[in-house]
């Protein structure tokens, strides 16, 4: 997966062109968006995906924590997914529910994607939004920095992080949306320079609003476009990068579980014969990753009509 | 040329340094010490182990040494867990095998993904076209931790043709799946860059010149075509690097190759942290040399760079 950085900037400026012309860009994107096919199945998938993490416990027979000892022992052959006994999803190793842990793993990696979205939302865009409008030095100071913090393995250093300070979800949020924000502050320092010189601020200026207000007041709000399209092509990298170290055993600990980490198990019992501990984690992370991917670039098609 | 080759080695050395620095300072932060036990050692042995290991004098000499190690030495210490052991001694262990997966993967990356990215981009909307643009969307979901469990299921456990795992530099048989495993993801969004980046080269004037005048066509797209084409590509290759270096832990781990990579994770779970540095460090100064090289590269290709 990519995310092309000169998409991006072409957006950036299409976005600051279709203001001038005074036409509804939101209006004419949402129609774009509601008559791409890909887009809207990307959309109708991730909503199925948040139904199942917000009411799948509903569903479930068994909790995620209980041990069924009658398949115990014998996963391979009474573990196997089943309506009878209640294990849609058959069951793990140890005769927990992989159903109820599936839920609980999609509620944990939907969360750690948005959050860490989230963090390089805010971070990123006020980093960038402050760097570029204030320029100068400064500009380039906290430019620099970035392009130093992006040359360093991130991986390494986050896999550091969460093995120094303990290997808690907490940590692994902190540490995610330590890097998450780098890419965002360039893309929005990129339009935020485009935008600085236009008459609106301007007038902000002439009429003495403080620099800090006009960043938030008037720069932030013209940003949105962008923001909205790059956010939505980071949660699924966020996703990625937990399961990456979870599948790795650094990431979430039990009793807690992620995508990862049910792949991880999944991939390590696979030689057992219990196929389904790889396939339905498998399932749920290949399609949401897919949602993910088609919405964000469905809603960067919908907001640059020129580029196809 | 020169100017900016020193240029940007002048950023890259104190990236460099920071890089140590802020690992070793992190280290240091880090609740309880690399001989902090269940069982508390006594107050006298600890004071040994730390003045052997250097551990008691101020913080800033204990850098300056390390560095000072590495730069002057290449020596990045002892390892805090194995008494026995150096942190050049694994790593040199894993290395030669890392490098050779790591390099092979990327070739297979970089050739296959060009090659696919421009023939759906020659045929455009054919059916070549759609199996590359298929391919390279279904790919991006695979990331090598998904790849490598998914092989090892159809060509170990269902048709018995690959070896599961383990590592041996005369057989290319334990080869095979490291390199698909760590190469595919990559492979498809190298072959995605270069379509949409050859696509738009190909509408462009200077093409339509050099058909115009009756060249022919696999000139036009050698000579004239692939070389702006690759510009997105070559500023792409410097994350490919990274995260396959990255990933080579996942293909450590899942295959037990023996690289770096279990190296490092081990270390992870031994909080040896002098170990985790020199992985570390050794895997930040291949990126910053990397990409180095491909700004090189690019100031090379692209005339409208100046330096």
């Amino acid at each position: 997966m990519v995310i092309e950085q000169e998409k991006m900037q072409r957006l950036a400026t299409r976005m600051v062109e279709q203001e001038v012309k005074g036409r509804s860009p939101w209006a004419d994107a949402r129609k774009r968006f509601l008559r791409n096919k890909a887009a809207m199945a990307g959309l109708v998938i991730l909503v199925l995906v948040a139904l199942f993490a917000l009411f799948g416990d509903m569903l479930a027979v068994w909790s995620n924590e209980e041990l069924d000892f009658s398949v115990m022992g014998q996963v391979a052959t009474m573990g196997a997914p089943s309506l009878e006994n209640g294990h849609y999803f058959g069951t793990d190793d140890l005769g927990r529910d992989l159903f109820s842990r599936t839920v609980q793993g999609t509620q944990i990696s939907l969360m750690v994607g948005i959050v860490g979205a989230g963090i390089a939302v805010i971070v990123g865009t006020l980093y960038g939004a402050t760097a570029g409008y204030v320029g100068g030095r400064t500009d380039q100071f906290m430019m620099r920095a970035v392009d130093i913090l992006m040359s360093v393995p991130y991986m390494f250093v986050l896999i550091l992080l969460l093995v120094m300070f303990g290997r808690s979800i907490a940590m692994l949020f902190l540490g995610i949306g330590l890097i998450s924000w780098l890419e965002m502050s360039r893309i929005v320092r990129g339009q935020t320079l485009s935008l600085k010189n236009r008459e609106f601020i301007e007038a902000a200026r002439a009429t003495g609003v403080s620099t800090w207000k006009i960043i938030i007041r008037h720069i932030v709000p013209n940003l949105l476009g962008v923001v909205a399209v790059y956010a939505t092509l980071l949660v699924p990298l966020m996703i990625l990068t937990e399961s990456f170290i979870s599948f790795l055993g650094l990431g979430v600990q039990e009793p807690l579980t992620s995508w990862g980490a049910l792949i991880s198990e999944g991939a390590g019992t696979m030689s057992y014969g219990t196929l389904w501990q790889l396939a339905f984690p498998l399932f749920f992370f290949v399609i949401t990753l897919f949602g993910f991917f088609f919405v964000g670039d469905g809603l960067r098609d919908a907001l640059d009509p020129k580029e196809r | 040329m020169f100017a900016y080759i020193m240029r940007r080695l002048a950023v890259a050395i104190p990236t460099l340094l920071l890089l140590i620095v802020i690992s070793f300072v992190l280290m240091h932060l880090a609740p309880g010490g690399p001989f902090s036990h269940e069982r508390e050692l006594p107050a006298r042995v600890l004071a040994n182990l730390n003045a052997k290991y250097g551990l008691d004098e101020p913080l800033w000499r204990q850098i300056v040494n390390y560095v000072y190690g590495i730069v002057v030495h290449f020596d990045f210490g002892p390892s805090f867990v194995y008494p026995d052991r150096t942190v050049n001694e694994l790593l040199a262990d894993g290395f030669p095998v890392t490098l050779t997966y790591g390099s092979l993967a990327f070739l297979a990356a970089v050739l296959v993904g060009v090659s696919l990215g421009v023939a759906a981009a020659i045929r455009h909307n054919s059916w070549l076209d759609y199996l590359a643009v298929g391919i390279s969307i279904g790919a991006q979901v695979l990331p090598n931790f998904v790849m490598a469990p998914i092989l090892v299921l159809i060509f170990t456990l269902w048709y018995r043709i690959l070896p599961g795992g383990g590592w041996s530099f005369s057989d290319p048989s334990f080869w095979i799946m490291p390199v698909v495993a760590l190469a595919t993801s990559y492979m498809a969004s190298i072959a995605r860059i270069t379509r949409s980046s050859m696509l738009e080269v190909l509408g462009s004037n200077h093409i339509r010149t050099a058909r115009a005048k009756g060249m022919p066509e696999h000139r036009v797209i050698l000579r004239h075509a692939l070389k702006p084409a690759m510009l997105p590509v070559i500023s792409y290759l410097g994350p490919v690097f990274v995260s396959m270096i990255t990933g080579s832990v996942v293909i450590d781990l899942y295959f037990s190759t023996g690289g770096i990579g279990k190296a490092f994770v081990e270390s992870a779970l031994n909080r040896d942290y002098a170990v985790m540095m020199g992985v570390t460090i050794l895997i930040g100064s291949l990126t910053i040399l990397f990409n180095l090289v491909v700004d090189i590269l690019y100031a090379w290709i692209d005339p409208k760079i100046r330096y």
